[in-house]
């Protein structure tokens, strides 16, 4: 097997890098949210749905990158709205991912350009990003995560105990809400990278990997961004340098379920050695 | 401070709350004092936890007054602390100390910098629970009772002068039933703290009770355990037969329609007990 080292130098895999950091970076700082409120579904559906965005994007102003953040802002809308009930939130999300994949096939089938941009987004399309695109998403990724920074506390309190928060001050309804759109937001950028199917491997993976290693929420969160970098770039340098002809994302997935699962077996042994020395010190 | 002494810390007056044409109770006249122990008695649905969100300024009374300190309540206010209902906290990024900051300043914006006195606070409030061994232990690895240490850590901060306690013993073994009862009666006693504690159990807390509140399907009563529990007045709330017997030092409610006050001594878990030994070296 050939290396391809020399490929690294070329200007769209440093694009491709550049993005790949950039939504590795704010996929690593929500991910710990959506673990401790239990928002996995809502990122698959948010991810899929960005399909529908490109697609009317494409439709109405020839611009699939644009379509999909907006649609984002609809997605989120529709998640809070339907699915504010916790007991219904999963059933609500599934009945609005549902038709809204429905309808992105529909819109696809107006578009008489080579809708080929829209389908991208279900596998991600890294190496064909843009400066201009680069430049659109570090502004995005920056306002959330100044957005994240502002939300960091209450948003803590309120996915630890609601009830509690609400009572000590914290407008819960308001929080929570916010940090949906930042979500959705988020999850349309990684998808445009990775790829629909494969946002889980940024969003959820690196988080939950970072949560069998530590309690403290400063070192999960940073281990959480460094995982997702390690998957993002790791994996898409390797895929470049070794797989040119295969998209990248796949790499980007392996690498991060080699994290987790190191994670999860560092956690096993830890767990292992703690309670023999708690039995043999009780 | 010397004119708040002459209020009571909490005072209701013709208090009503309902939902929809459902009445929790109505009519409601109570007034506690500071450093007083009022139990919050009654079936499941009464209206037990709604109570305390009204106080919490969670909720709005459907008729009459309510005052917390003297004052409207407002919510996230300092001068009620509050203990909810248990949940767990499994797989969440957050050890001991985090949730008792939470409780100081969790309601605000931004993200917490580290400051001595932020530290101090939270040291001190985990210290008077007994709670600093386990303190930097993930919440969710602690057993029941060391977790419900850290609540009444997070609620008893800065000596509130209400304390509201939803159903704080709920599946802790005998052990730290007493240990939290326990650490409410000193905040009483040490801060004035007045207290209001739902719990569908009052056993446990029979040393302490100074009056009892008791709802019942829109009805309420209250006054000493010995006013309020007796088979005449609990069968005139509850509309049926209900005997309240009297086994050595304890309490017993029979025919209620709500089975968990048959259940003489609540629930024990012992297993609670066991990890306990465990844990500690």
């Amino acid at each position: 097997m050939t290396v391809h080292w020399d490929y690294l130098t070329y200007a769209f895999v440093q694009h491709g890098l550049i993005a790949a950091g950039i939504v590795a970076l704010v996929s690593g700082v929500i991910g710990p949210f959506v673990i401790s409120r239990r928002m996995s579904f809502a990122v698959h559906g948010a991810a899929e749905l960005a399909l529908t965005g490109a697609a009317a994007g494409l439709l109405i102003a020839d611009n699939a990158v644009a379509g999909a953040l907006l649609g984002s802002l609809v997605v989120a809308s529709a998640f809070g709205v339907l699915a504010s009930r916790d007991r219904e939130r999963d059933s609500a999300i599934g009945v609005v991912l549902a038709f809204g994949l429905g309808l992105g096939f529909y819109l696809l089938e107006f578009y008489d350009g080579f809708a080929s941009e829209a389908l991208d987004i279900l596998i991600g399309q890294i190496t064909g990003v843009s400066t201009g695109q680069i430049v659109l998403l570090a502004a995005v990724s920056a306002g959330v995560l100044v957005a994240m920074a502002v939300l960091y506390r209450p948003l803590t309190f309120a996915s630890v105990d609601v009830d509690l928060a609400e009572a000590r001050g914290v407008r819960t309804r308001l929080v929570g809400t916010l940090f949906l759109y930042l979500l959705c937001i988020t999850v349309t950028e990684a998808a445009q990278v990775v790829g629909t199917t494969l946002v889980l491997s940024l969003v959820i993976t690196p988080a939950a990997a970072a949560q069998r290693l530590s309690a403290r929420a400063g070192v999960v969160m940073a281990l959480s961004v460094g995982f997702a970098l390690l998957a993002a770039d790791g994996g898409l340098a390797a895929g470049v340098v070794l797989a040119p002809s295969f998209r990248s994302s796949s790499f980007i997935t392996f690498v991060a379920f080699a994290t987790y699962a190191v994670a999860r077996v560092v956690a096993l042994v830890r767990g292992r050695r703690g309670s023999r020395r708690r039995t043999v010190a009780a | 401070m010397a004119e708040l002494a002459h209020e009571p810390a909490v005072s209701l007056r013709g208090a009503s709350l309902r939902f929809g044409d459902r009445v929790l109770w109505s009519g409601l006249d109570l007034d506690v004092e500071p450093g007083e122990f009022v139990a919050v008695l009654g079936p499941n649905g009464s209206g037990k936890t709604s109570l305390l969100k009204v106080l919490l300024g969670l909720q709005r009374l459907s008729a009459g007054t309510v005052r917390v300190a003297g004052r409207e309540p407002r919510r996230g206010s300092p001068t009620v602390g509050y203990v909810p209902q248990q949940k767990g906290f499994d797989g969440l990024p957050l050890r001991g100390r985090d949730l008792v900051a939470l409780g100081l300043d969790g309601h605000r914006w931004g993200v917490p910098l580290p400051s001595r006195r932020r530290r101090a606070r939270v040291d001190e409030a985990l210290a008077a629970v007994g709670a600093t061994a386990f303190a930097d232990e993930p919440v969710g690895s602690l057993s029941g009772g060391e977790q419900q240490r850290l609540r009444m850590a997070q609620a008893l901060l800065g000596s509130p002068a209400v304390l509201l306690c939803d159903e704080p013993l709920l599946s802790l073994d005998l052990a730290h039933q007493q240990v939290v009862t326990q650490l409410v009666d000193d905040s009483r006693r040490e801060h004035g703290t007045a207290v209001l504690f739902v719990t569908h159990e009052v056993n446990p807390v029979l040393p302490l009770v100074d009056r009892v509140l008791y709802l019942v399907d829109g009805r309420w009563l209250a006054g000493t355990t010995d006013e309020v529990m007796t088979s005449d007045n609990l069968s005139r709330l509850y509309g049926t037969h209900v005997d309240v017997l009297r086994v050595h030092d304890r309490i017993v409610v029979v025919g209620t329609p709500d089975a968990v006050h048959a259940e003489p001594g609540g629930a024990h878990h012992h297993t609670d007990h066991a990890d306990e030994a465990v844990r500690r070296r």
